[in-house]
């Protein structure tokens, strides 16, 4: 890992000083060189001021996180410059308008370089210009010819006219110009990748994996980290052909996926845990009446409004207690974009075949993180298995009178959708017998009550066989376990690297589906462990707890983080590396250097 | 997905084609008997197939309705009968959907999506059996329960205002008003078939006393005031009119068509996307141009 290319910068500034768009430009930069990128944006929920901390990381190789190390910060205002200079280290540069900002006492081996906004764009009318004088000398330093960002900027702004473009290309070079004479470039070349990747958040992800899994009813109510999926469905729905409605709230989203559900249309919805909350009814109502649907829930960090901005693995319980009563259901965890998207066709196919609701556990760190993908990784045409499902009449209704609830021996009942004569039915979120009579107000029958509970549940018979299980990363005999669930897997992966370099002989299970859950092959490996150590993105270890519960196995370790900010590789390697030291199980809270 | 694959003749149906097998369970003499007969004998009129219909109901006495009705049904949670009527119209918009429940079901824990849906103008039929009181809970006040009205909830009378509505529904966008009587089964089935008929959301809300539990809006007390709307010259294109006649409550009470719009189209109408067709009957597979697409807004 030494000798590939690995850099990392960082944009600080206020909301609405524009940082997307040199982030974006720098990200496209870069991906288009074939590099890998990983960028987390830290922000807050407001339009106009606060701490906005962008963090891209590009990297010959596959990188999961915005890594340790930050070789380049660009400050759009004083604040970010007196946060954030602390950090950087020898060989490291921080670019600035030496107009306004004041930078503070930098530490060895650290480049200033100042830049007179004011006399480079002629104007006194800062702005959004410095950016792109910024961008400027970003090329020389990093050794990128100013043309290629020549060539983004013309891409960028040639809806906006000929005169708009000539400005930023001038100011672009002027900035570039003026690093040439002033600054010294990194050593070394920006690597190249073999092909062009592309870039995508996991909320494009999610989105794009359900499209592609044939979802034609999306509905949402906006909420926060979530709200990409829904932006994602609406400028793509006339494209695709779905319909993308914006409703009432997160009640009458859920409600409406199960109503077009039931007319056979792959229907999903996206929430995070305020939304999600007001869903459990209507997902146990797809429970009882059998009728497959898809739930996303984005954590973000609670309990209730929470850190709506920050990411955390707090609501496995939530989706494990979503709905009364015992229930069939999916949930899945994924571990990063691509998982993310694959998951989706692999969930629609599942509740097709299982009739039964699913689950989705993204969080912002997955969901709004933006992450290079090769195109080419990319299953757009997924294989489409709907289970027993009847869309035309088959005959049925005269002599053979169809039950939509018939009892089975695998549980799965084979299911008509409104519209196919003889097959006239009436589905019930009361218990209900075969032929969805009520067993519940006026006569009850404790038999056939226990009946449809065992229908239903017998069609989890065995479904666990039907998913992939976790696979052990790393060497059998390793002296370590990690074991971690949904998208802890990116800082573990990137941690692993780090920790094998450091000598530790260490091994990794990442967990995706949470139900059903593969207990025989956890409880093999786990108990082969010599020491296990659970890591995750939550105060009370919420996934130690199920892990328990499920294998009877407890933890001799857990590293938790819960203070809105993802998991860092280091605050990983730290903790394994202290926690291997302790007798007894103990908990490691990784301290957050990067403060926003 | 709701071609008819048969190629028999059509054969006339009748109110007792859309009798189901179960008999319903409601008290002797609960006005719902009477809406449910109604409905049936509207279906028949209109020469609808069971197949083709979907009724969708919340829960509560009145809730009960698709179970005793012969066609595709959903009886789903309490208050939500609007949220997946309307998912599933959107999802198949060839499908005739008919949302049936009670006042508590629609206008108290369902009230937001009566606001919404109305608004939204999804072609929905809604029957809401409105005996002002919560039937299937034994007997509480509801949210169109009058001032005063002992209930199990209220045992020293109600000091809150009902919500009116018909001109809650007006106000929020519905294109087709209408209060209906269980005790006048004629005039309610005309209601209900011009309701179906009509390209919107329709509100048919429906004098349907439970003689059980609500002994102040009975039969007796609905025969002695009704008066009916198109016996008198009342413009139902004029909605203060509509509301003017939906607030006299006393001697009097309206019932009739109150009112209709046709200048605002429904959403299946507005909707772009559902121009191709219901949404149910689309292929699922992404289009090797489509996916092409979508791959190049990433790069
Ligand atoms: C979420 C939820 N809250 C409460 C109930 C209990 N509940 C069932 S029916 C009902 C009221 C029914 O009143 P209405 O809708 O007027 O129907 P009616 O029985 O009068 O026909 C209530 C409160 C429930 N089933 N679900
Ligand atoms: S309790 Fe009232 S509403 Fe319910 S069935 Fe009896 S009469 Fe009808
Ligand atoms: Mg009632």
């Amino acid at each position: 890992m030494a000798d590939s290319y690995d850099f990392a910068f960082a944009i600080g500034g206020e909301a609405g000083q524009g940082i997307a768009t040199p982030g974006d430009t720098m990200a496209r930069i870069f991906v288009r060189r074939g590099l890998h990128l990983s960028a987390y944006n830290a922000f807050q929920s407001i339009i106009r001021g606060g701490h906005i901390f962008l963090t891209v990381r590009v990297s010959e190789e596959l990188i999961y996180t915005h890594g340790d190390k930050l070789d380049l910060l660009l400050c759009l205002n004083q604040d970010t410059m007196d946060r954030h200079l602390r950090l950087m280290g020898p060989g490291s540069a921080v670019l600035y308008n030496s107009d306004k900002i004041t930078p503070g006492d930098a530490g060895e081996g650290t480049q200033l370089c100042g830049l007179p906004i004011g006399e480079l764009t002629g104007t006194t009318r800062t702005g959004l210009n410095q950016n792109t004088v910024a961008l400027g000398a970003m090329m020389h330093l990093l050794g990128i010819g100013i043309d290629v960002l020549e060539g983004s900027l013309s891409q960028q702004f040639q809806r906006k006219g000929e005169a708009v473009v000539n400005e930023n290309v001038k100011v672009a070079r002027a900035g570039f110009e003026y690093a040439v004479k002033n600054f010294t470039p990194y050593p070394g070349e920006v690597a190249t990748g073999p092909k062009p990747l592309a870039l995508w958040s996991g909320n494009d992800a999610l989105a794009m994996g359900g499209a592609v899994a044939g979802v034609k009813f999306y509905a949402a109510y906006p909420m926060s980290p979530s709200t990409g999926v829904l932006h994602w469905m609406a400028t793509n729905a006339r494209n695709l052909g779905i319909m993308v409605r914006q409703v009432e709230d997160e009640i009458a989203v859920a409600n409406m996926v199960i109503g077009a559900a039931h007319t056979g249309t792959r229907a999903l919805c996206a929430t995070s845990g305020g939304g999600f909350a007001l869903m459990t009814e209507a997902i146990g109502a797809a429970g009882m009446m059998e009728i497959p649907s898809v739930f996303i829930n984005v954590m973000r960090a609670g309990p209730s409004t929470g850190v709506p901005t920050k990411t955390e693995q707090g609501d496995l319980w939530q989706a494990l207690g979503a709905s009364q009563g015992d229930f069939q259901r999916f949930i899945v965890a994924p571990l990063h974009t691509l998982d993310a998207f694959n998951t989706m066709a692999e969930i629609f196919n599942l509740t097709d075949r299982y009739q039964c609701p699913g689950i989705v556990l993204s969080d912002l760190l997955i969901s709004e993180g933006r992450y290079s993908v090769d195109p080419d990784y990319l299953n757009m045409h997924p294989t489409i298995d709907r289970g027993e499902l009847i869309t035309e009449s088959n005959g049925a209704g005269g002599d053979t009178p169809y039950n939509r609830y018939a009892n089975t021996e695998s549980g799965i009942s084979p299911r008509a959708v409104p519209g196919v004569e003889g097959h006239v039915h009436v589905v019930a979120t009361d218990e209900h017998d075969e032929d969805s009579r009520l067993v519940s107000d006026e006569f009850t029958n404790p038999h056939i009550r226990r009946m449809m509970v065992e229908k239903r549940a017998r069609k989890f018979d065995g479904v666990v066989d039907q998913i992939a299980p976790p696979e052990l990363e790393g060497p059998a005999d390793a002296d370590v376990t990690l074991v971690g669930w949904g998208s802890t897997y990116m800082a573990i992966t990137d941690a692993l690297k780090l920790l094998e370099a450091r000598g530790v002989r260490v091994n990794y299970l990442p967990i995706k589906w949470i139900v059903p859950f593969h207990v025989e092959q956890i409880t093999a490996v786990l108990s082969a462990a010599k020491k296990i150590i659970i890591i995750e993105n939550n105060h009370s270890g919420q996934f130690a707890r199920y892990l328990r519960g499920e294998t009877g196995i407890t933890a001799n370790g857990h590293i938790h983080k819960y203070d809105g900010e993802p998991f860092m590789p280091h605050h990983i390697v730290d903790g394994v590396v202290d926690l291997m030291e302790k007798k007894e199980a103990e908990s490691y809270v990784p301290y957050q250097e990067v403060v926003v | 997905m709701t071609t008819v694959t048969d190629e028999k003749p059509f054969i006339e149906l009748t109110a007792k084609d859309f009798k189901s097998k179960i008999d319903p369970d409601w008290c002797a003499g609960c006005g719902d008997f009477g809406v449910l007969n109604a409905l049936q004998r509207a279906c028949a009129e209109l020469g609808l197939r069971p197949h083709q219909i979907l009724t969708v109901s919340g829960i509560g006495c009145s809730s009960n309705t698709p179970g005793y009705f012969n066609a595709y049904g959903m009886h789903t949670l309490h208050g939500r009968s609007l949220a997946f009527a309307a998912g599933a119209k959107m999802a198949n918009h060839e499908l005739t959907v008919i949302a049936t429940g009670g006042d508590g079901d629609g206008y108290g824990i369902g009230g937001n999506h009566f606001t919404h849906t109305a608004r939204r103008n999804v072609d929905i039929t809604y029957v809401v059996m409105n005996n002002q009181i919560y039937g299937l809970t034994t007997g509480q006040v509801s949210p169109t329960s009058t001032v005063g009205m002992k209930t199990k909830s209220t045992p020293f009378g109600s000091v809150e205002y009902p919500i009116n509505p018909l001109t809650s529904a007006i106000m929020n966008g519905a294109t087709f008003v209408a209060r209906g009587f269980s005790g006048d089964v004629k005039q309610l089935t005309d209601l209900i078939k011009k309701a179906i008929t009509h390209r919107g959301f329709s509100l048919v809300d429906i004098f349907s006393p439970c003689v059980t539990f609500n002994l102040d809006n009975t039969n007796a007390f609905f025969k002695e005031r009704i008066k009916k709307l198109d016996e008198e010259t009342h413009d139902t294109s004029d909605w203060k009119a509509a509301c003017e006649k939906a607030m006299v409550w006393g001697d009097e009470i309206y019932t009739g068509l109150f009112f209709e719009r046709s200048d605002r189209d429904s959403l299946d109408h507005l909707e772009p996307i559902l121009r191709d067709g219901p949404m149910s009957a689309r292929s699922l597979e992404t289009s090797s141009e489509q996916a092409e697409r979508l791959i190049q807004r990433m790069m």
